[in-house]
């Protein structure tokens, strides 16, 4: 029986005119474009600077700072006042201002300043700017002493005994974003796939009356909604494994850990998220409901996830509410296994929780679905 | 043994009684009619001799077979034919009928006897998209379907509404032919024409039964001689026939308006006072009654 289902259920996701292609687009799109764009590295910062001094070394600051790369030279402004309306017009982020006698503070005094301004409104711009361009000052502070063996570190602290910091970034020692971003757009793709088209599916059985036609033949619910379920799970994992393969081929990103820890996890994860899917099915009559309600959870769900933001870094109460984010679980195990190559056994909490949820969302599912009936 | 069995079922929807109290038997290989307006509960009860939804109270036994309690075999011995159609758009006349058979555990060909009258209409388009047929061909789509996994009983909800009149002839000249191989039929339709080929029909109407009996019985039983009144104006002539202190009840038929008078009052009385009026060519004739004089006259009775 279950066959025939099955069989149905093919032909008409074969024949959709929509799905098919989506399924081959969406992953396309969202590995090759997401990475790129969802990356919380601050670049093209607009500089404009006022530089008092016009010396060698100012020019020379300057140089440096628009060399780094993550800096735009905009404009030189005369004043600080002229450089202030350019940050007003949004013509520039932050300011540079090198105060006259610069170069004959730090020749003669040993010491000098600069200022920075940068405009807060985006937040995270702002201070990565700022931050970015007192670590260059502070470069070529002590460049400038290395070079001199006269200058005492602009911004160091005093006395001039300063002393270096040597960063060591374990698993992504170059920091790339990217591969933070790709093993979590895996489970974005995999919780949308799984999550949301079967339960579409079933809501739009719902809506064309043809559940009615089915429930009066002999075939049970279960047989019914795994009808449903099991061509997404296998079209999820079949785009999960393309998604892996893009990784390596575009990214080189390959999991330090072991494929078989992330498969067993990926199918319990999607046995969770398709549950989730069928309680909302449950409740839903048109597709609307169903979209606008899966709509809702799947945005609190990503934006709680830690996929953009660390969960640790949220208040205490947002960090309980992640507690329920199946995808918060996954995202986890998946930048723990693709990057740090933890095995199943330091994984053990997050497959129990895993299994909960796939647990509580279908036992819900089915109650829900007996009790309607 | 009959072969439908219904006693006092109801159902509500929050505080309005879909189905109040009602009973009623079929036998075995009757053709039977529930007539009814929009909204009177034909589907309610359509919907729970199909196991779809549950009873508040009351009970209804298909073949010996509770609907409750023995739901899933009540399943596999009926055919349900939804007011709406209600079969995969996106596959074709030939994967539908296939579907319905693999899921009911059977063969297109093994039953193939039952449907052929009906499918060979169909099976020039059988490569067709369900969604892309007609409505005359969607039905009988639908209606294969529901007959290919030889049902005892076939549950027809409207199957002719918003059908053609000659596609309307042919459904029914088909259901005629069902129920001569001893398949139980019940249909509900809000033609009257069609009530008369039903061995019986029940009247519906505010989710209760009014009257269950043969069409004949039925017009038989009219206690008032019928007039058909015609004249040259009849755009105004119901109004006044109403106005008119003798007249019972008129209603408009067609061509001409339906006419109960006071049994003091005479068909010669009618035509002088619609002479006063102004009308001219006016014809006044007896006739036998129709199923829907009678339904007509049921309301009325009802509505008091």
């Amino acid at each position: 029986m279950l066959k025939y289902l099955l069989e149905k259920e093919f032909k008409q996701i074969m024949r959709n005119k929509f799905i098919p292609r989506m399924i081959i687009a969406m992953p396309l799109f969202m590995m090759l474009i997401m990475p790129w764009a969802a990356n919380q590295e601050v670049t093209n910062i607009r500089l404009t600077v006022v530089d008092n001094d016009r010396s060698i070394t100012s020019d020379e600051l300057v140089r440096k700072v628009v060399s780094s790369g993550y800096f735009i030279f905009q404009s030189v402004s005369d004043g600080s006042e002229e450089a202030l309306r350019d940050v007003d017009a949004g013509k520039a982020d932050i300011i540079l201002d090198i105060p006259n006698g610069f170069e004959k503070d730090l020749q003669t005094e040993r010491i000098s300043g600069v200022m920075i301004s940068s405009n807060s409104v985006n937040g995270t711009k702002g201070i990565l700017g700022s931050s970015y361009l007192a670590t260059i000052v502070n470069d070529f502070a002590s460049s400038l002493s290395e070079d001199m063996m006269m200058v005492q570190p602009v911004l160091s602290n005093q006395n001039g005994k300063s002393f270096r910091i040597m960063p060591q970034y374990k698993f992504n020692p170059h920091l790339d974003y990217k591969v933070f971003m790709v093993p979590a757009i895996m489970v974005m793709l995999l919780t949308m796939i799984t999550g949301f088209l079967p339960a579409f599916n079933i809501v739009g059985e719902k809506e064309a009356g043809t559940i009615e036609q089915i429930n009066v033949t002999p075939t049970s619910r279960m047989q019914f909604i795994l009808a449903k379920l099991i061509p997404y799970w296998c079209i999820g994992l079949i785009v999960f494994t393309l998604c892996m393969l893009l990784a390596v081929f575009v990214y080189s990103l390959i999991p330090v850990g072991s494929l078989l820890t992330i498969y067993i996890f990926a199918v319990v994860y999607i046995v969770a998220v398709s549950g989730m899917g069928l309680v909302v099915s449950n409740y839903s009559d048109t597709m609307q409901q169903a979209m606008f309600v899966m709509f809702f959870f799947i945005m609190i769900f990503l934006l709680m996830s830690g996929l953009l933001t660390p969960v640790a870094s949220m208040p205490d109460w947002a960090q309980y509410i992640t507690i329920f984010n199946p995808l918060k679980y996954f995202i986890s195990v998946m930048r723990m296994v693709y990057l740090k190559g933890s095995g199943f056994a330091e994984l053990v909490p997050h497959f129990l929780s895993l299994c909960g949820f796939a647990v509580v969302f279908n036992v819900w599912a089915i109650l829900g679905y007996r009790k309607r009936n | 043994m009959s072969s439908v069995s219904v006693s006092r079922l109801s159902k509500s929807y929050n505080s309005i009684k879909a189905l109040d109290n009602v009973s009623f038997d079929v036998s075995k290989g009757e053709l039977f009619g529930i007539i009814g307006p929009d909204g009177a509960g034909k589907t309610t009860l359509f919907r729970l001799l199909t196991t779809l939804i549950l009873p508040d109270c009351g009970s209804a036994v298909i073949e010996g077979l509770d609907v409750v309690n023995d739901y899933a075999s009540v399943r596999r011995i009926i055919g349900y034919m939804p007011g709406r159609f209600s079969l995969y758009q996106d596959l074709t006349v030939e994967e539908n009928l296939n579907f319905f058979a693999t899921v009911f555990n059977t063969t297109v060909k093994e039953n193939y006897h039952l449907i052929e009258d009906i499918y060979k209409h169909i099976e020039p388009f059988r490569t067709r998209r369900a969604g892309k047929l007609s409505g005359g061909m969607k039905q009988k789509l639908a209606l294969s379907c529901a007959l290919i996994h030889k049902p005892k009983v076939l549950f027809l909800d409207e199957p002719t509404t918003g059908v053609d009149p000659v596609s309307r002839k042919e459904f029914w000249e088909m259901l005629l032919k069902l129920k001569s191989q001893g398949i139980t039929i019940i249909v509900s339709t809000p033609y009257m024409d069609e009530a008369r080929l039903c061995d019986r029909i029940a009247l519906m109407q505010n989710g209760k039964f009014l009257r269950i009996d043969s069409p004949d019985n039925i017009t038989a039983s009219y206690p008032y001689r019928l007039w058909a009144v015609t004249a040259n104006n009849m755009h105004g002539l119901l109004n006044d026939l109403r106005a008119c202190q003798y007249v019972k009840s008129s209603f408009s038929f067609g061509a001409s308006c339906h006419v109960t008078i006071d049994e003091s009052a005479s068909a010669a009385m009618l035509d002088a006072y619609l002479s006063t009026r102004g009308y001219d060519d006016i014809g006044i004739k007896e006739i036998q009654p129709t199923v829907e004089d009678c339904f007509m006259l049921m309301l009325k009775e009802d509505a008091q």
